[in-house]
């Protein structure tokens, strides 16, 4: 089964439709997506082809459950092992996984449990990625905050007891430059212990400068490692650029920040090979990079406005929680992120199993954290990148985590 | 124990053998942790302790406890001085453990940078208690740039793996003049009391009892077996067990005059 991203929003001119169309059906007009775009910055190094050899190789049914019992026989999960542990075969093994997966957590980080709120300043995009809300030929109420209005979402969220930040735009460097989102992270400084940004990736001085803006961690999805089917996801925009995204966080570390997160849109293309390649993209980076705070997400696809039948296909709750309980093995100090793309009763699950931070009194939209925080109506609001499935307030999840026999925490970082 | 067996750091006098991390499980917790391990010192992260009026973990330590704020987060010497500084500016005193760790995998920290750290926070009139890795050449420098203690690893911190690092520990102990506190890597209570029983100065747990099933009792059992690792140590154990039986002949009771 597949998903069918594709269709017409209303309101596009002829021309905009005749080009839509264009790109959706003949490969040929669209760009290289292997090739550089003028400006991005092309750095030396080695990862993506370790990365790759894995991921090519990677047949996830060649595993039997005899590979995955010797796998959860060793001390240390290694590649191997890992690779075991995505495999269909160790499916029946999940619950003896999870154990061990709560064990290796819990070593590292006790029971605190980390919250953050993710923070939407524009939502203007110029790629057309047929599976994402913000794409430029959706027909959406597109929006860009100017300061006063970020400098009252963040004292909106700031009041509710939040203290971490991830600042998020659409990818359009025309709407939203480095400058601008630079500006919305300076504030961020004032009102929030750490900042973290997820925006389209940027050259290595673009990142220092953020860096000295205050930000010292950033988040980019590579979406799916599998650049063929990348190809076909990715129709037009700068994001088409496979490579230069892959690279992101490399540049990122270049440029000064503390710590970088990735992952892919799990149910884009085979999720296991996706997720072999997102933990082996975090593991390499911190062997080159030793002092670099790697952190892992597992986003899943979700509906978006205008299309509701969008789904995770076999990427259920239960493959996921695999996915998780396997990262957490192979990477026992990486952190894990579970976003409220999840249910409450996931989240609820897997911060006992596996995931470390969670966000809390979230909104995928523009401007519009005023009126689900207190109720009160705004007229101007930007539409949301995605549903998500648990709105949970900072102070419901604050509660819910405690009683859950965890330790909330809000902040523990310096910037120095 | 006797009333005159003190632990001496930086000219202030313990009771308590047993330092107490605070960063892995609930901070409604930590009062009754602190209450059985009878410890009278607890570290803390500066940088978990930088946080805004909700639920602060400075707020959930008893009065009398001695505050030993770390510099975790610190990648070289410049940084951990700059977290110390703040320490100090949070009021929480004088004392700082230095922790430098330029890899976020196994958080093994770097002595180098920790002797330069070390030796700037120590002029600045810090009780300076630097984690390391156990060498005694960086034990030497950290003695000579002005630290209070020294405390070495004695396996991979949070791994519960206990001391993988015995005999290197055990050179500090016999080599260095400043307590030696065993940080790092305890998992069990019976380890902890082997630490003491070297000569240990101290032991500080955090990952052990935060993964125990019930931390008070597991502080408990510590504060145990570190006083009695202490106790066998005063004694003048092991001298028996090294050397094996003593025979009834002398070897050397042929010597005349």
């Amino acid at each position: 089964m597949e998903n069918n991203y594709i269709f017409d929003s209303e309101g596009l001119s002829e021309e905009a439709l005749r080009r839509k169309h264009k790109l959706e059906n003949d490969p040929s007009c669209r760009t290289d997506h292997m090739k550089y775009m003028e400006g991005q910055e092309q750095i030396k190094s080695d990862i993506r082809e370790k990365v790759m050899a894995h991921f090519n190789s990677y047949d996830a049914s060649a595993y039997t459950a005899k590979d995955v019992s010797r796998a959860l026989q060793q001390a240390t999960i290694g590649v191997e092992e890992f690779k075991a542990l995505l495999s269909p075969a160790a499916e029946p093994f999940l619950e003896q996984m999870a154990e061990r997966a709560r064990v290796e957590t819990r070593k590292h980080f006790g029971n605190t449990v980390y919250l953050f709120t993710p923070l939407y300043i524009a939502n203007y995009c110029e790629n057309y990625c047929v599976y994402c809300g913000f794409n430029c030929y959706n027909k959406i109420r597109r929006m860009k905050l100017n300061m006063e209005q970020i400098e009252h979402e963040m004292k909106v969220i700031a009041d509710s007891g939040m203290e971490e930040i991830l600042i998020l735009t659409g990818e359009s460097k025309a709407m939203s430059d480095v400058r601008y989102i630079g500006e919305a992270c300076k504030l961020a400084r004032k009102y929030f212990r750490m900042v973290g940004v997820e925006i389209y990736p940027v050259n290595v001085e673009d990142y220092r400068y953020l860096h000295e803006c205050g930000v010292d961690y950033v988040t980019v999805f590579q979406e799916t490692y599998d650049s063929d089917k990348y190809e076909t996801l990715h129709l037009a925009g700068h994001k088409r650029v496979w490579p230069y995204r892959f690279e992101a966080q490399e540049r990122a570390l270049m440029g000064g920040m503390r710590g970088v997160a990735g992952s892919a849109l799990l149910g884009l293309s085979d999720f296991r090979k996706d997720a072999l390649a997102t933990a082996l993209h975090m593991y390499y980076l911190q062997r080159k990079y030793p002092q670099a705070e790697i952190s892992l997400s597992c986003p899943r696809l979700r509906p978006i406005v205008n299309n509701d039948k969008i789904d995770p296909l076999d990427v259920r709750e239960k493959q996921l929680c695999q996915v998780l309980c396997a990262y957490r093995l192979f990477l026992p100090f990486a952190g894990i992120t579970v976003s409220s793309r999840e249910s409450k009763s996931f989240r609820d699950g897997i911060v006992k199993i596996a995931a470390t931070k969670i966000s809390a009194g979230v909104s995928t939209g523009i401007g519009d954290h005023e009126s689900k925080y207190t109720g009160k109506e705004n007229a101007e609001e930007g539409d949301e990148q995605f549903e998500i499935a648990d709105s949970r307030s900072f102070e419901t999840m604050y509660k819910d985590m405690s009683d859950e026999g965890l330790q909330p925490v809000l902040n523990d970082y310096l910037y120095v | 124990m006797e009333n005159n067996d003190k632990l001496i750091i930086g000219g202030h006098e313990f009771n308590s053998r047993f330092i107490l991390g605070s960063g892995k499980y609930s901070l409604s917790l930590i009062k009754a942790a602190v209450e059985n391990a009878g410890a009278e010192i607890i570290t803390l992260a500066v940088r978990r302790a930088n946080t805004k009026e909700h639920e602060s973990i400075l707020d959930h330590i008893p009065e009398g406890v001695t505050l030993l704020p770390n510099t975790s987060g610190a990648r070289n010497a410049e940084e951990a001085v700059r977290i110390a500084r703040l320490a100090r500016e949070l009021g929480c005193g004088n004392f700082v453990k230095i922790e430098i760790m330029r890899d976020t995998k196994y958080l093994l920290p770097d002595n180098a940078e920790t002797i330069k750290a070390t030796d700037i926070l120590a002029n600045e009139g810090f009780v300076v208690m630097p984690y390391m890795y156990p060498d005694l050449n960086t034990a030497r420098d950290l003695v000579n740039a002005g630290a209070a203690s020294v405390m070495p690893l004695a396996s991979p911190i949070g791994s519960n793996k206990g001391l993988a690092t015995r005999d290197f520990i055990q050179i500090l102990i016999d080599e260095i003049d400043l307590p030696i506190i065993v940080d790092a890597g305890i998992g069990r209570p019976s380890q902890a009391c082997e630490a003491m029983e070297m000569g240990a100065a101290a032991v500080m747990s955090n990952t052990a009892l935060a993964t125990a099933g019930d931390l008070p009792m597991m502080a408990d059992a510590f504060r145990k077996a570190i006083e009695a690792g202490r106790q066998a140590y005063l004694s003048g154990l092991g001298r028996v067990l090294v050397r094996g039986a003593s025979p009834s002949d002398t070897l050397t009771g042929f010597l005349r005059d």
